[in-house]
């Protein structure tokens, strides 16, 4: 064993130089050529930066589109998702109160048209999309609130749809905070 | 739902196109043969010549295994010490505090042994120096220590008749020059431009819309990401894992981060058959892994996006109904393949949350740790895999009246004694710890030292005995994916998963270096008539049912009291 200690500490060294402080550093400036630098997308509304375009963010008013539910209380600082199993009665009385808050703040939907994702939390609790359908389901409430034809928002909606990759992989989705800063230039138009 | 089901198997096709050509690569760059990486070998030296190495030293297996048990304690004890002493160090703009001794001593482990199970959060329980300077650093050198050792085996498959197998350093530091490295800058390149971080600046705080003053963690987080995956490693940045959008931030990194964790344990097997120069004999592995991959995979699919019965009998839309801990970027489909990649190699990466997936996921998740071999970590994959060979060579040779010889060499008791210890290792550690962990949880159920057994489950029934043995399972597997509801930052779990995370990492390398090492001294016996042979498919499918009877069937009962009965409970 002795024979390897010495090799084995300067081993360490050299590498500790060379994976731990060149090669991050070397990301960390190839990320200054990045959008936001490296330090993060973010997304400003009337100069001031009001988020991050990938992290999700609370909406409690109706009068904007409304995220999906999270664990932790978007808190960007902790994310995490609830660990709620499939089964467990707590959490599936926790989703039918979810379905039913829904249904009373979005009167004159269907309910069969109610996307899962806006009644289950995300897994980082910070998930920034709802699904088209989750953003057409609440078209109803946020027009007759801000007194919008629901034509228009519809039209919003599909601008703010992110088609899949390539339009060929993945899921269609909708950024929340983008689509609430639309809808605020909207009314002011 | 088809933009979703071509995005996974695009996916896949695109990891074995590259793992081919990736194989082909690794297995000149450990032959010594060239390659357009050569330029590297100035640079190389000089790591020899600073760190005073002899990369040519010829060393037996006993000696590539006390270098790599050296370096390994001296990271343990650095890596312990520097996270009790973190909020002492540099680099920690979030001012986050230091780690208890046990929670240290857990971390340590399950970096070191390339686990990465994390009774920590990333935003709070680490700070830069310790993710960068300890859990990266790890991430890179655990991988390269277990493809060194896999090389020791292939060199022993491939040689006649020798007592030296190669040098250990040369193996590890080429594993990083040739393909770690190079390969995580390329994906640390690709996440920054799609939005992950490469800040040095600490917590940013903002105002929301709605007029919440908010703090958002970040970190140089890419750098970490790419190599997190390349070296099947798992441990993230964020406490949500490739869950948060700045660890995944969208469709085009989750195919990347896909690929890159898995392109390396398929491009090693690949590797095996150009270095022995039997390609029909990795090919043949290939295949028993990939029939492995679809066993796990199809069912998970199929329960996740059927989704949760209960959900969708409240009236709601019945498609996507198994959404909870899921993100809308990747979608269901896509986070359950993610899911069986994850726990078929040993990243344990995830990109949403395990504790709420499906039962019948659950088991596949479960039964693809407990194999632990189809595809597998970097490195250790393989080694596992060839504890079911020499098993399988033995039985078949029982079968069939035959000395039992593979690659020349005759497998004798001592192999034997050898590979059964490996193998059932594996189901004795899971099944006993989880035995004792259950057993204090309904007789002591108080006591204060181990943060009150009761409430250690985060789900009542038999989910909360799922979460038990799927963390024992997650560390024996060196996997280090966990169900999150468990509460395992305190003592009781810090400390015995700590022990399991130690043996399951060391005996299941050592066991197969010392199989090569004492099978290739012996002499060599020239392929006969009468010689069994290893490269076909018969010879496979005896491997895959050694594979199915000792791994996966000797750990039925816990199954069927854990996600088996939650299955069989749902309406």
């Amino acid at each position: 064993m002795k024979k390897y200690l010495l090799p084995s500490i300067r081993l360490t060294g050299v590498l500790m130089v060379l994976l731990c402080i060149i090669y991050p550093l070397f990301i960390a400036a190839i990320a200054k050529m990045a959008p936001g630098g490296g330090d993060g997308v973010t997304v400003s509304y009337k100069g001031k930066v009001v988020g991050y375009e990938n992290l999700g963010q609370a909406f409690k008013n109706d009068r904007y589109f409304q995220p999906r539910p999270s664990a932790v209380g978007y808190n960007a600082a902790g994310s995490g998702a609830s660990n709620k199993g499939p089964t467990n009665p707590d959490y599936l009385k926790s989703v039918q109160a979810a379905i039913d808050t829904f249904v009373v703040h979005n009167p004159g939907i269907n309910k069969a048209d109610i996307p899962a994702e806006l009644v289950t939390a995300s897994g980082s609790g910070l998930d920034p999309d709802i699904s088209p359908e989750g953003a057409k389901i609440q078209v109803k409430r946020v027009a007759a609130l801000r007194h919008i034809s629901e034509q228009d928002l519809m039209k919003l909606v599909d601008e703010h749809t992110e088609k899949p990759l390539l339009g060929l992989f993945g899921p269609s989705k909708v950024n929340v905070l983008k689509l609430n800063i639309a809808l605020d230039e909207m009314k002011n138009n | 739902m088809n933009t979703e089901i071509i995005g996974i198997v695009v996916t896949y096709c695109i990891t074995i196109l590259l793992a081919i050509p990736l194989g082909r690569y690794i297995a000149k760059v450990f032959a010594g043969e060239k390659v357009w990486t050569d330029f590297l070998k100035p640079f190389e030296r000089l790591i020899y010549r600073l760190s005073g190495i002899d990369p040519t030293e010829e060393m037996s297996w006993k000696g590539h295994m006390k270098a790599m048990l050296t370096i390994s304690s001296l990271w343990l004890i650095y890596a312990f010490f520097a996270l009790i002493f973190q909020d002492k160090l540099p680099l920690n703009p979030d001012h986050n505090p230091g780690q208890t001794p046990d929670l240290a001593f857990n971390t340590a482990i399950s970096f070191l042994v390339n686990c990465n199970v994390q009774d920590y959060s990333g935003e709070s329980g680490v700070t830069y120096f310790t993710q960068l300077f300890v859990l990266m650093f790890l991430h890179f050198v655990s991988a390269a220590s277990a493809i060194a050792a896999m090389m020791v085996v292939y060199k022993g498959m491939k040689e006649k008749s020798v007592t030296t197998l190669g040098n250990f350093w040369n193996y590890f530091v080429k594993s990083i020059t040739r393909f770690l490295l190079p390969g995580a800058i390329l994906v640390a390149v690709i996440l920054v431009f799609n939005g992950t971080p490469a800040s040095y600046k600490g917590k940013d705080t903002i105002i929301t819309m709605q007029g919440d003053t908010t703090q958002v963690s970040r970190g140089p987080a890419a750098a970490m990401i790419a190599i997190k995956h390349l070296g099947t490693n798992g441990g993230g940045w964020f406490g949500a894992n490739s869950a948060h959008p700045f660890e995944c931030p969208n469709y085009l990194t989750y195919m990347l981060e896909m690929i890159a964790q898995v392109v390396i344990p398929i491009a090693l097997i690949f590797a095996l058959g150009f270095y022995i120069k039997n390609k029909k004999f990795a090919y043949v592995i290939f295949a028993v892994m990939t029939i492995g991959m679809f066993m796990f995979l199809i069912p998970t699919l199929q329960a996740e996006i059927k989704g949760n019965p209960a959900i969708s009998h409240m009236g709601i839309s019945p498609s996507n109904t198994a959404m909870e801990g899921k993100e809308v970027r990747f979608g269901v489909p896509a986070t359950a393949y993610w899911s069986t990649v994850t726990t078929i190699i040993s990243t344990g990466s995830a990109n949403g949350a395990h504790d709420s997936y499906m039962p019948m996921t659950t088991a596949m998740q479960l039964m693809a740790m407990m194999v632990n071999c189809f595809y597998g970590g970097c490195g250790a994959g393989f080694l596992n895999y060839y504890i079911f060979i020499i098993i399988a060579v033995f039985i078949s040779g029982l079968m069939v009246g035959r000395t039992p010889e593979f690659m020349g060499h005759k497998v004798e008791a001592k192999e034997m004694k050898i590979a059964s210890i490996a193998a059932l290792l594996h189901p004795f550690l899971i099944l006993s710890f989880t035995a004792l962990a259950s057993y204090i949880l309904v007789y002591h159920p108080d006591i204060h030292w181990a943060f009150q057994p009761k409430n250690w489950l985060g789900n009542p029934g038999y989910h909360g005995f799922s979460e038990m043995l799927y963390q024992n399972t997650s560390v024996a597997a060196n996997n280090g994916s966990a169900m999150g509801g468990l509460t395992a930052n305190n003592v009781f779990w810090n400390v015995t998963t700590g022990i399991i995370l130690l043996f399951s990492r060391f005996i299941p390398i050592i066991g197969p270096v010392a199989i090569a090492g004492i099978m290739a001294q012996k002499k060599f016996i020239p392929e006969s008539a009468g010689t069994l042979k290893t490269d076909t498919g018969t010879f496979g499918l005896m491997t895959w049912a050694v594979i199915i009877i000792i791994a996966a069937l000797a750990f039925f009962p816990a199954l069927a009291l854990g996600p088996l009965a939650e299955f069989f409970s749902m309406k």
